[in-house]
Formats: structure tokens, sequence, C-alpha cells
């Protein structure tokens, strides 16, 4: 098995913009936004990372489970692989 | 003050939730040194690709960058245009296939294929050192930083603990943490985190850009706020003083671009090791030609923040009425007296004795430009976006130390234990020493960190020491890959005499308006440069142009190693690299090819 990055990657971003999403939310309309302009710098940013981090995790996992439908063996040099 | 709220903290720990994470699930594919030093070398371009740069994406390209283009504008970008992307792309296509193809695991025992174990040595000595340096340098940095935001002051109020032990917190743990997943993953989990902090820089900084042009008008608002030869990357550039930096086009082309760039991202095993731990030939050619994509787009995110900073209106403390359901709410901004007196968002450097700003001889206030791209965090965000942008800034600090850290425990591993002190160990044996070169690394950091704070000139002196060391080390990379006539002998003469130029140069020539000392002229001044930016890059050329020369001479006084031994580690005696792909674009040429057009498209932009 291997470990691939965008797993844990788009974890992460899937889980900072529902943070940032959910927060904005709450403070939607808050004086807090006075320094970002007047835009609701959470709610909006936090969406683009929540796509991304969404998109990660979906490409990801698709390739894990293409990966162990496969045959283990032969080891092929061009497919991406951690340990022997 | 900073107002950090329970969200920001939450990212942030989040964050290093994951990074640890990461290196717990690395640990069990970590069974030979292979894996750990090399991480197999079985990782995928893309993802060697951004590390490649994210190893570079340290404190001195976030902060320095933004301090560089508030201080020098536009022209700040050469170092992309000129010194990386260029650079990137020769060594993708005519270096790597000797790196990755001579299955050397270091850049150092690459010098002994092709040269001697002599040259090996005094590279793998000045690099380890080097390396240690480097990181602890990094990490006080960081908490001279995390201090100067007041980043920790809310959660030690709120502890009771002493504030005085900020500066010790932060390099505590951010040591823990790189120690932590490098020990645990090795060089797989160094590279798997500079993936994750490359996009986490993209996350924090970008929307720190598009609000800053935003509130500046755009482009063309940037445009009008800051002096005309700001906006420029090449005006003036004929003479040394109709440009910001105070250098000539030959300075910049022939030290930016072909020395310092060229031997920084063609010869440093801090970003090559990267490239060489990816699966096969192909890909590790394709590893630097990936990385110059985003590289040639950074400048807009790491130069545009510092040069919106110098562009922005100076905030004054001020008090908004409102009117809300009848009542009167009153809003009130401070603005800390260091950022009222200085110019735009960059705050004026204070005294720390009298607490009033300190002032150049004309009266002008001194600006403290590192804290430019710092500063702008902290105006335009918001809570929560604010945590993103503060743990992203910590993110930059900790992959530049980890790159450093994992270049240091390889070289000191293969290059100096397995070479030098214990001869012929098992492989098991030579993985726990490298985990323990990682805490002995990580330590000897601390102690520069430490150091750097007792004597205040120590990251100058270090910093220019680097410069000597390193800026002839292309020219020996060079004539060993594509000179098959050049010896071991004299490539060892050559670096010393290239060292020993570069410390002449520097002891003989001064910039304008300083004094002799650490800027130059302790021998005696001979020369003024128009910056020190301009005697650091001929610096560079002397130390080149001495090296190649010097060993050009003195290979052709030694005797030449047979050419069979020389076979995939000189160019002319390597058969070419055998094509795996059918389709022509996804070839490396193909890719260089079009990095360097769009890097043209950039310098034209910016012209």
């Amino acid at each position: 098995m291997s470990l691939d990055l965008r797993v844990p990657m788009g974890l992460m971003f899937t889980l900072v913009g529902a943070i940032l999403v959910a927060f904005g939310i709450s403070t939607n309309g808050s004086p807090i936004y006075n320094a970002s302009l007047g835009i609701n710098a959470n709610l909006w940013w936090g969406l683009v990372l929540l796509v991304f981090g969404l998109t990660m995790l979906l490409l990801g996992r698709r390739s894990q489970k293409r990966l162990a439908a496969l045959p283990p063996e032969p080891v092929d040099e061009t497919r991406s692989r951690l340990g022997h | 003050m900073l107002n950090l709220t329970a969200v920001d903290w939450l990212i942030m720990v989040l964050y290093f939730v994951f990074v640890l994470g990461i290196g717990f699930a690395l640990k069990r594919y970590m069974k030979t040194s292979k894996d750990f030093f090399q991480a197999g070398r079985a990782l995928p371009a893309w993802i060697c690709g951004l590390a490649f740069i994210s190893a570079n994406l340290g404190a001195q390209e976030v902060i320095g960058m933004g301090a560089s283009g508030a201080k020098y504008g536009l022209e700040t970008a050469q170092f992309y245009g000129i010194g990386a992307i260029p650079a990137m792309v020769f060594v993708g296509i005519f270096m790597m296939p000797f790196y990755y193809g001579s299955k050397a695991r270091s850049v150092p025992e690459f010098l002994r294929m092709r040269f001697d174990e002599k040259t090996r040595a005094l590279n793998a000595c000045s690099f380890a050192v080097m390396t240690v340096f480097s990181s602890g340098i990094s990490m006080y940095a960081m908490a001279r930083l995390i201090q100067a935001l007041h980043v920790f002051d809310g959660l030690f109020h709120a502890l009771g603990w002493n504030p005085d032990g900020i500066f010790t917190f932060s390099i505590v743990l951010s040591a823990i943490i790189v120690l932590a997943y490098i020990f645990l993953g090795g060089l797989t989990s160094a590279i798997y985190n500079e993936v994750l902090q490359f996009f986490l820089i993209i996350a924090g900084f970008l929307p720190l850009v598009l609000l800053g042009l935003k509130n500046i008008g755009g482009w063309s608002g940037l445009k009008a706020s800051v002096p005309a030869q700001y906006m420029h990357e090449w005006h003036g550039v004929a003479h040394a003083s109709t440009n910001p930096m105070g250098i000539e086009i030959i300075g910049i082309g022939m030290g930016l671009g072909f020395v310092l760039g060229s031997g920084y991202w063609c010869t440093d095993f801090l970003v090559i090791q990267t490239a060489m731990a990816s699966k096969n030939m192909e890909s590790a050619r394709r590893v630097p030609l990936i990385a110059a994509v985003p590289k040639i787009f950074f400048p807009f995110l790491v130069i545009l923040p510092g040069l919106l900073a110098i562009g922005l209106p100076t905030p004054h403390t001020k008090t908004v009425e409102r009117n809300v359901n009848g009542m009167i709410v009153r809003d009130t901004t401070i603005v800390p007296k260091n950022v009222e007196e200085g110019r735009g968002l960059v705050p004026a450097k204070i005294n720390p004795v009298t607490g009033k700003a300190m002032l150049d001889t004309n009266g002008n206030p001194l600006l403290d430009y590192d804290l430019a791209t710092p500063n702008m965090l902290l105006h335009f965000f918001p809570t929560g976006i604010l945590g993103l942008g503060l743990t992203a800034l910590l993110a930059s600090f900790m992959s530049g130390m980890a790159g450093n850290v994992t270049a240091f425990n390889t070289v000191f591993t293969y290059d100096l234990y397995q070479s030098y002190i214990h001869k012929g160990g098992s492989d098991r044996h030579y993985m726990a020493v490298g985990r323990w070169a990682t805490v002995g690394g990580i330590l000897l950091s601390i102690a520069t960190a430490y150091a750097a704070i007792n004597f205040n000139n120590i990251m100058d002196t270090l910093q220019l020491v680097f410069s000597f060391v390193n800026a002839p080390l292309f020219a020996t990379f060079l004539l060993g890959m594509f000179w098959k006539r050049a010896t071991g002998h004299a490539a060892f003469s050559g670096l010393i005499a290239g060292t020993s130029a570069a410390v002449i140069h520097h002891g003989l020539t001064l910039p304008l308006l300083a004094h002799p000392g650490i800027h130059g002229g302790w021998i005696a001044v001979v020369h003024h440069y128009h910056s020190d930016m301009a005697q650091n890059f001929w610096t560079a050329i002397w130390a080149f142009g001495v090296n190649a020369v010097v060993t050009v001479v003195v290979s052709l006084l030694t005797k030449p190693r047979p050419e069979s031994e020389l076979v995939g580690l000189v160019h002319s005696l390597t058969p070419k690299p055998p094509k795996a792909h059918d389709v022509w674009w996804k070839s490396p040429e193909a890719l260089g090819a079009a990095v360097l057009l769009m890097a043209v498209a950039l310098n034209i932009f910016f012209y």
C-alpha cells in the first residue's frame, strides 16, 4: 500500500475551509471585517479552500482505489509507490 | 496588540496535528536507509517538484522577498526571472542526468565519483556546517518574528507564564515538531510536509495580495502610489546609479543569473535531494521544471505584499462612530506607534532605549522592511483567516528548517560517518545514525539560534561566510560535468582558490556609505560599489572566475582520469537518456522550453 499525499492534504484543507466557512457565517456583518475592506474574508476564502480540499481528497481517494484494484505484481517503475 | 481567538488557534493546532500525523503515518514505510534518506527513490514528480521550491520557500524567501519588494520594488523580480528560472531549467535538462544517473546518494558523493575523496570531504564538511547554521538562523528569525508580532503573548498571559519565555517556547516548539516528523518519516516526511506547506503558503498569502490590491485600487492604483522606478524590473539597469538596487546589467546577468542563481539551484543538496528522491530519470529531470512553473508566479505572491505595504496610506489611530439602532457605537482602531511613524504599512525601526523612531542622516525614519509582509497580514486579516495567515508564516519557517535538517542528516551519515568514521556497518545501523544525526543537527541549530541573540553580527557574518563558500561551487560542477579533462586535484584547488578570491574581493571593496568591517574593505578599500547587493554579485563573479581559471590550469597540468571511469558522470561520455515517452510535449526538453517562454513573458510584463 502507499500513502497518497492528496488524501491527508485534502482532508486538512477541507477541515480548515469548513472551519472558516462556519466562522464566517456566524460572524457575517461583524465589525471585524472592517480590516478586510468589508469583505467577509473568512466565508469566501473558506469556500475556496473547501473546494480545493474536496477536489484533492477526491483525486487521492480515486487513485488509491485504482491502485488497490490493480494486481500487486509486477512492480511497475512508473507508478508512485512507497516502500517495497 | 494582536487579538487571536479560538478559531485562529484551532487552525494552527489542526495544521500541527496533520504535520505530525503525516510523520506517524509514514513511519511504517521506513524499512531501509534508502527509504529514510532518499524517500525510497519512489515519489511522483509533481510532489518532488513542489517540495523542490518549498524547501527554498523558507523565511528568507517569504519575509526577505517582501522586504526587498518594499525596498527596491519590482526589480526584486530579477531574483526569479534571471536568478532562479533559467537555473532550474538548466539543472533539469542538463545536470539531472548525472546526479540521478550516477546513483550518487548526495551531491558530495557525486563529487567523489567525478573527482576524488578530498573534494568530497571539503564539500561535505562545509555543507554540513552551513545547513546546521542556516536552520539555526531560520529558527532565530522565526522566534524574533513571533515576539515582534506578539503571537503567543495572549496565550502566555492566559496561562500566567512569564512572557520572557516566548523566545524559548517558539524555538523549542518548532524544533520538536520538525524533529518529530523527520525522525519518524525521514526525507519522505520532509517532502510531504513541504508540499503541504507550499499549498498552505499560497492559501495564506494569496488573499492578502488580493485584499491589498483591492484596497490600493488595482494594478493602476499601485502604479500611482509608488515611485515609477519601483514598477519596473529592467528600467535603468544599464547603469548602477539609475536603478533602485544600484547594480548594472552585467552584475545582474553574470552575478545573479550565472553564478549565484545557478550555484544555488544547480548544486545545493538542499533542493537537489528532492529531485533525487523521484521515481525514475524522466521524473527526476522534470522535477526542477515542474518547480519552475509556480516559481514564475511567485513574485506576485511574495514580492507584491511588500510593494503594496509601501504604497498603501499609513494608518493612524482613529475612532469611527456608527449608529446602530439608535445607539452610538465607537470603533477605535489603535495603530502602534512604530507603524504610524513608518511609511505605508512598513513600520519604522524604534530605538529600544529612547522609544523613538530611528532616523537616517537625512532625517527620514529608518524602516523595518522585514515587517512589511507580516504587518500586511495583521492589517488586512480578521480573526479566522488571520490564524491561517500566521500558520502559513510558521509553515514557511519550518519548511526551510526541515530541508536543511534532512540535507544535513544525509550528508552527515553517508559522506562523513560512513566514509570516515565507521565503514561497513549494517543498513539498520546507518538508519539509526541518520535518526540521531537529525537530533544532533537540530540541537546544534538551537545552539546557533541562541548564539545569535548574544552576538549581534553573527547572522550577517554567517551569511557572508556562506556566500564565500558557495560562490565558486557552480564552476566546479560545470567543468566536472561538461569537460572530461577536469581532474580531482584541479577541482580541489579551484574550490580553495575561488573561496579565497571571494574573501579577498570582499576585503578590498566597500558599498557606498558603509564603514569598513563586516561590509567589506577590511584589507584596504580599492573600489566602491553603489550597493551591497552589487558588491555581493561581483564577489560571486570573482569567485566563479578564479575557480574556473584555476581548475582549468591545474587540470591541464595533472594526469586525467581514464575515460572509462567517467561514463555516466561527464556529458560527452554518457549515452543520451532513453526517451521514455512517445508524446513529444511530455519530454523534459519541451517542458523546459515552455517554462523559459513563460519566464520571458513575465520579464516583458514587468519591464
